[in-house]
């Protein structure tokens, strides 16, 4: 046997005893209790709410069971009969039922399903091994492309010596060459500036909310027209603009382009 | 004693040596250091195992892989729908780093010392001209790719709801980069820096009303000099990929907050 401890044997006596005397008093008088055992069985089920036709329903349906129900009881042992009839006793709705169906409620109407499920893939491998081929790829792209062809470093500047042409850097030489058209300020501020704003303001223009290409027709072809324009005036100002800037042939007259 | 019969059954050496090889394998991945470094997931760890769990932790535990999330959608890992043109951006920005830091080495942004040492660092650095090399190509070719990267995102429309935003930081990174390319343009103080400098900052000179005061900051006075070189110098080593960075965190982190890569067309 374990051995418990003195004063725990005590404490669990004295809750024992007094468990006990509650217990006594409550079988003593409880009128609550007892009033409740004496309401009939149509007070109850006026004050349960139910509608009147249910009521009936309920009434007819025990009428015709309690017929039936009297053979298997009377069939059944005797310690299972007291049993029932308590149980019978503690049901508080009509056909001695505890549990009402009220409704159905289908999973829909319910459930606001936000997002389906989707085809998903581990990060690693599936993403890692492509980023890292591609990682891989343009270090080794970078590394032999840089032996074999060297980063253009002319003479000492010289601000007494102005080449002929001067050309920007390769990406501005579209606004050089809209620099040949317009003004400067319309040619190197303007048009890149509203370029530039356009662009940022692409998804607050265009509400069209299909990413389809054949639903995006317009869109397409004015960001190609533009892409295009750039490519264009960049190509002519990076190949077929000569001595003072004039439009030569590379064919004929040479390249004068440095990267 | 058993002390006497040892000797006799000893092993041969190859075996013995094996085994004290693999002993000491085992006791090193079995260190505290190496599991703290190597954390669950890792392929270097002892006991990988490929399982959807180790393949969670691979990202969960690397301070590198864990920009990404865990899974992402099937079609989001295909090259044929991104080209991979916004990692190639981002790779070659991390060349570009390191090159650039090899190059802060040998460099002097004045306009008497940053030719020569240039032309010291072409033929007198081991992997000097090499590296330059590497470095002015991967900036021409980075403007290259943030340009196919632009046009690709609007071709598959991906600029529309949730991720208007994340295009406007987009177009602002694309400013960075032609803004980081062409400050690094003159710090070789060639001919060829001097001038396409001056071709691109008079035209900045035609900005309304400010003009002047925009041209007069760019050049830090009135004409290009060494105080030019200087300013663009910390513009382009510094002040220009700090904003850079900042940018592509928001950029990256928008893209997973907005749902990841745009869904297929």
């Amino acid at each position: 046997m374990v051995e418990v401890p003195e004063h725990l044997r005590k404490r669990a006596e004295e809750a024992r005893a007094k468990a006990e005397a509650a217990k006594a008093a409550a079988a003593g008088g409880d009128p609550a209790a007892s009033d409740e055992a004496e309401m009939t069985e149509a007070q109850k089920e006026a004050a349960s709410k139910i509608p009147a036709h249910l009521l009936e329903r309920s009434r007819a349906a025990k009428a015709a069971a309690g017929g039936q129900a009297d053979e298997p009881a009377a069939a059944a042992p005797a310690a299972a009969a007291p049993a029932a009839a308590a149980a019978a006793s503690a049901a508080t709705g009509p056909g001695g039922h505890t549990q009402r169906l009220l409704t159905v409620v289908k999973s829909g109407s319910i459930q606001d399903v936000k997002s389906m499920p989707q085809d998903k893939v581990h990060v690693w491998p599936h993403l890692l091994v492509v980023e890292f081929a591609a990682a891989l790829f343009i270090t080794a792209f970078s590394t032999i492309f840089s032996i074999f062809v060297n980063a253009p470093l002319l003479e000492l500047a010289n601000f007494n010596e102005t080449p002929n042409p001067s050309k920007a850097p390769w990406y501005f030489l579209g606004l050089q060459e809209l620099l040949t058209m317009f003004h400067p300020m319309v040619a190197g501020v303007t048009i890149p500036g509203i370029g530039i704003f356009l662009l940022i303001l692409a998804p607050y223009i265009d509400k069209n909310p299909s990413n389809k290409p054949e639903d995006r027709k317009f869109a397409i072809s004015l960001m190609t027209i533009h892409l295009m324009f750039w490519a264009v005036l960049v190509m002519i100002g990076s190949f077929f603009r000569g001595p003072g800037f004039n439009f030569v042939f590379p064919w004929e007259a040479g390249l004068f382009f440095e990267l | 004693m058993a002390i006497d019969t040892d000797d006799d059954i000893k092993p041969p050496l190859k075996e013995r040596l094996s085994a004290q090889m693999s002993k000491l394998g085992n006791d090193i991945q079995g260190s505290q250091a190496w599991s703290s470094i190597f954390r669950p997931g890792s392929i270097f760890r002892k006991g990988y195992t490929d399982s959807p769990r180790n393949r969670s932790y691979v990202i969960m535990n690397s301070v590198m892989y864990h920009l990404h999330p865990v899974k992402v959608k099937r079609h989001a890992v295909k090259v044929s729908y991104t080209l991979c043109l916004g990692g190639l951006t981002f790779f070659l920005f991390i060349l570009l780093t390191i090159t650039g830091i090899f190059l802060m080495f040998f460099y002097r942004p004045t306009a008497a010392a940053a030719w020569d040492d240039i032309y010291t660092l072409q033929t007198s650095v081991t992997f000097g001209l090499l590296v330059r090399n590497m470095h002015r190509w991967a900036a021409h070719l980075m403007v290259l790719t943030v340009f196919l990267h632009m046009a690709r995102v609007f071709y598959h429309g991906a600029y529309k709801p949730p991720r208007e935003f994340n295009w406007v930081i987009g177009v602002i990174l694309l400013t960075l980069t032609l803004l980081l390319s062409f400050t690094g343009y003159l710090l070789p103080w060639d001919q060829l820096a001097l001038w396409a400098v001056t071709v691109g900052t008079n035209m900045m000179g035609y900005t309304p009303v400010f003009g002047d005061q925009v041209r007069f900051v760019l050049l830090g006075g009135f004409d290009i000099g060494t105080d030019t070189l200087l300013r663009w110098y910390v513009l382009h080593v510094l002040m220009l990929p700090f904003v850079a960075v900042i940018f592509m965190a928001i950029h990256f982190w928008r893209v997973r907050k907005d749902g990841g890569i745009s869904g297929p067309l």
